[in-house]
């Protein structure tokens, strides 16, 4: 790419952060524990609205995982979702009422918040509903991932999001609070993700899987983006560009190797598609907040997704991520 | 008493805490150098706690960068005064602050004791080993190296690349034959008192002053003039991946590390709580002990070296996406895409099935849909029948059917109907096997009975179609192994082409055909061919059929027992 063509990326990255950094007015803040953040903190940040069924179990999981601090943004839930999560010990919580869409899907707040909290912190980016894996995650905590990242000179850690679905009609999965969503969404597809390469941000740009194959077979080119980089060492320099999707400086993007070799990475296992589903596809269609103004929601919401079973006899169940790595969705690397 | 024990420590102070302690205890007097990066605090910290502790000194603090030569410029300083203050010492152990002792100290003495004139230090010279970084080996004792590749890589690359240019290069001391190995050691006092106190020793230390990295060949080096008897192998337990950072040991490695044998081990995460807890684990009395074996670990490191350089073949992921002039082949293994034969036959694909053992699938790339062996919508790993799913990336489909199924060869009937944007790709696939008989499809467009002029247009287009393709598969490039005959000359000795796809795609090869499949009819074929030739469309692709074709049966050579008909 030419100078000018990198130049151009440097404006848009500090349009972005410039875009952030206004938007810090429509935060208000809950509940801000950040004081008790320790140097070598491993942190999550996070968007939800009307999620109050699903934290406990979030929050759980990813403390486990080894998540040291909590950065919530409530985008105006109406549940109790925000006044749980201001009484954990290791949240830090803001809200806003402000529109989502025009806060690039949350994209602003966060960029906000990162570029205050997570200088020098290995840093989780993903979404209620998005549980994070990677290779020997059942033994070795995050902060082994982001020290063996250090010692490697790699600053950011990709990840596939991985479709998680029921056995039957998605909606007869119902999900009750503080439960594990994956026992009762622990089926995804293995083999039929399609790659190509985004030669302005360098990074891959993946898409497939159960809704692909269930919900844009006519337009497969509007399928749901599948690549995402949730577990960056951040620099107040970066921003995320389009979710987690991408990232600038884009060199945080090339998480894969060309030559023939494998990088280490994971996944996020995204159990999305369960009784939960239907209500929300209601919702956000009408709201028309989400990327390109809902439409994929508006898909959902006309072919009648929560009803339809996206169950195949191909379909694989959830056991670990040795299971993964051996259906090529993830890899080790060098990392053994 | 006969064990000292030299560590450099620059991080995670409170586990060199730990190790210095494991020492002290087996009765090893130590000297700890630290890294003068380090925090004065930090190292306040670290002498206080160690204070009470007899037989522990620190040594002159030298700021040690990854690869520089202060890091022997420390260990000689360290080694000096261990070897002074500790008379009784017969061997000195080069250890770091994250290295882990697996076996008790009387252990390692014992096996020590019993060994008293050898030299544990890995040592080859530089043509003899594969592990370099940055495809430096000779030449790290050869050019002059004032950069720090870590921080100033573009200088160092530049300098590099300047003195190649000029062909610069140093003169290595007279004597001296240039060794690398790990950079951890256990030298014997006589071994380590000659390399001190040789009087070149100047001259050496002038030389690797600007050699690369001469913590992995100064001791290797020198140790080579001094010792009288080397035993190339480190006794602590290192690795190193594809750009020489040593892996790093974790809970999940316990047992590994258990049945390694080996007595220190490096490099453990500082906060592999469980190992720290586990290590040193004596043996029963009794048992024998055991050699150090690490040959397990090798291969677990040795595989993860491999999976980050060369990867599975076929792949592609989030995190391999190799391009495409990188490797010889997109896909996991071969595959049969056969052209021609469904249409000349009734019943082909259950034939080759049945037969092979192989899964044979229809017109996988069909204008209408996917047709998958089982006949269903949905293929193994999720893969969908929807043809415009698959036209969105038709290369991706493929490599992801051949992918999941792993361990099974696949076959597909492909013609001039099909999606044409592959052909490029799997011609020069190394692991395609492709066999067409041209103009075959010829016979589908006559059993269709359909309006002449019709077809005479659609004939036109197929054939079109069909010979853009042969060109593809007959040019330079193509790297498949690739299997061309017209209708006519395949009907001549159907059985034989047929005989060598077979075997092709079975595992054994077969004996000879008894079931054969049945040929489509056939009656009137030569007529419309000759038809259309009187239209004015000359079906080139499917060679000279005759209008009779119980003509090409005459002229058929002896017939052979399985032959059809």
């Amino acid at each position: 790419m030419s100078i000018f063509g990198s130049y151009l990326l440097r404006l848009e990255r500090k349009r972005w952060r410039w875009r952030a950094f206004r938007k810090r007015r429509e935060l208000s803040v809950v509940r801000n524990r950040t004081k008790a953040i320790r140097p070598d903190d491993i942190l999550l940040f996070c968007t939800f609205r009307n999620e109050d069924v699903r934290l406990p179990y979030f929050f759980d999981y990813y403390r486990k995982l080894g998540v040291n601090h909590f950065f919530m943004v409530d985008n105006g839930s109406s549940d109790d979702g925000r006044a749980y999560a201001a009484a954990q010990d290791d949240v830090s919580i803001w809200r806003t009422d402000a529109g989502y869409g025009r806060a690039r899907y949350g994209m602003d707040w966060l960029t906000w918040l990162q570029m205050r909290y997570a200088h020098g912190h290995w840093t989780l980016t993903v979404d209620v509903d998005e549980f994070f894996v990677y290779p020997f995650c059942d033994t070795r905590p995050l902060a082994a991932l982001g020290d063996w990242l250090d010692a490697s000179d790699i600053r950011s850690f990709g990840a596939l999001i991985l479709d998680m679905y029921p056995e039957g009609p998605v909606n007869a999965a119902v999900y009750e609070r503080g439960m594990d969503p994956l026992t009762i969404a622990n089926w995804f597809d293995t083999g039929n993700y399609t790659i190509s390469l985004n030669k302005r941000m360098r990074n891959l740009w993946i898409q497939g899987g159960p809704r692909a194959r269930m919900f844009f077979a006519d337009q497969p080119e509007k399928a749901p983006a599948l690549n995402k980089v949730p577990f960056v060492k951040w620099n107040r320099r970066y921003t995320y560009v389009s979710s987690t999707h991408m990232i600038l400086p884009r060199g945080l993007n090339l998480v894969y190797d060309q030559q023939g070799g494998e990088k280490t990475s994971g996944a996020l296992l995204h159990a999305k598609l369960m009784n939960t589903f239907g209500e929300r596809v209601a919702e956000e269609a009408a709201r028309g907040e989400h990327y390109r103004a809902g439409h994929e929601y508006e898909r959902y919401a006309d072919g009648a997704a929560n009803e339809r079973d996206l169950w195949t006899k191909w379909s694989a169940q959830y056991l670990n991520w040795r299971q993964l790595e051996g259906f090529g969705l993830i890899s080790r690397g060098n990392w053994a | 008493m006969s064990v000292g024990v030299i560590i450099l420590a620059h991080t995670a102070l409170h586990r060199t805490a730990e190790a210095v302690r494991h020492w002290v205890d087996g009765g090893c007097p130590v000297v700890i150098h630290v890294d003068r990066k380090v925090k004065e605090r930090d190292f306040q910290a670290l002498v206080d706690d160690l204070y009470p502790l007899e037989n522990v000194q620190f040594s002159k603090r030298h700021k040690c960068d990854w690869g520089s030569w202060a890091l022997i410029a420390a260990t000689q300083d360290a080694a000096r005064q261990l070897l002074q203050a500790y008379p009784a010492v017969r061997h000195v152990y080069l250890a770091s602050g994250s290295c882990l002792p697996l076996r008790p100290v009387s252990e390692l003495c014992q096996y020590l004791e019993a060994r008293p004139e050898t030299d544990f230090i890995e040592s080859s010279t530089t043509s003899d080993v594969p592990w370099t970084v940055g495809g430096l080996d000779k030449e790290r004792f050869t050019l002059r190296f004032p950069f720090s590749w870590r921080r100033q890589r573009r200088a160092f690359d530049a300098y590099v690349k300047l003195q190649q240019l000029v062909g610069f290069r140093r003169n290595v001391p007279h004597g001296l034959i240039p060794h690398m190995g790990s950079q951890w050691w256990c030298l014997t006092r006589k071994t380590l008192s000659a390399i001190q106190d040789d009087p070149r020793r100047p001259i050496y230390d002038r030389y690797f002053r600007k050699v690369w990295i001469p913590d992995e060949s100064y001791f290797q080096s020198l140790a080579r003039l001094h010792s009288t008897k080397i035993e190339s192998r480190s006794l602590t337990l290192s690795k190193f991946d594809y750009q020489g950072k040593p892996h790093i040991f974790y809970n999940d490695h316990e047992e590994m590390l258990r049945r390694s044998g080996c007595f220190v081990a490096r490099k453990i995460w500082h906060r592999a709580d469980a190992l720290y807890r586990v290590f040193p684990q004596t043996h029963a009395a009794g048992e024998d002990l055991p050699d150090p074996n690490p040959s397990s670990i090798d291969r677990v490191f040795a595989s993860a070296v491999e999976r980050r350089t060369r990867g599975r073949t076929g792949l592609y992921m989030q995190s391999r996406f190799p391009t495409i002039d990188r490797v010889s082949s997109f896909t996991a293994q071969p595959y049969s895409m056969l052209q021609g034969f469904a249409e000349i036959f009734d019943d082909f694909e259950n034939w080759l099935g049945d037969t092979t053992g192989a899964e044979v699938h229809g017109h996988l790339y069909g204008p209408d849909r996917a047709h998958f062996a089982d006949g269903g919508d949905i293929y193994i790993g999720g893969l969908s029948h929807d043809a415009i799913l698959r036209d969105y990336n038709p290369r991706m489909f493929l490599s992801n059917l051949i992918w999941n199924t792993r361990g099974t060869h696949q076959a597909f009937q492909f013609g001039p109907h099909d999606t044409q944007s592959l052909n490029w790709v799997v011609a020069k696939d190394t692991n395609a096997r492709i066999s067409v008989v041209s103009g075959a499809w010829m016979i589908s467009l006559f059993h269709k009975r359909a309006e002449f002029s019709d077809v005479r247009r659609e004939a036109a287009r197929l054939q079109q179609i069909e010979h853009k393709h042969m060109k593809i598969l007959r040019s330079p490039f193509a790297k498949a192994r690739i299997r061309i005959l017209t209708l006519a000359d395949f009907m001549r000795s159907p059985m034989e082409t047929l005989q060598t796809i077979v075997d092709e795609m079975s595992e054994q090869p077969h004996a000879g055909l008894t079931q054969v499949p049945q040929i489509v009819d056939l009656t009137g074929f030569g007529s419309f061919l000759q038809d259309l030739r009187n239209q004015g469309m000359h079906p080139f692709l499917t060679g000279d059929f005759p209008i009779n074709p119980e003509a090409l049966v005459a002229k058929q050579r002896p017939p052979k027992p399985y032959l059809v008909r």
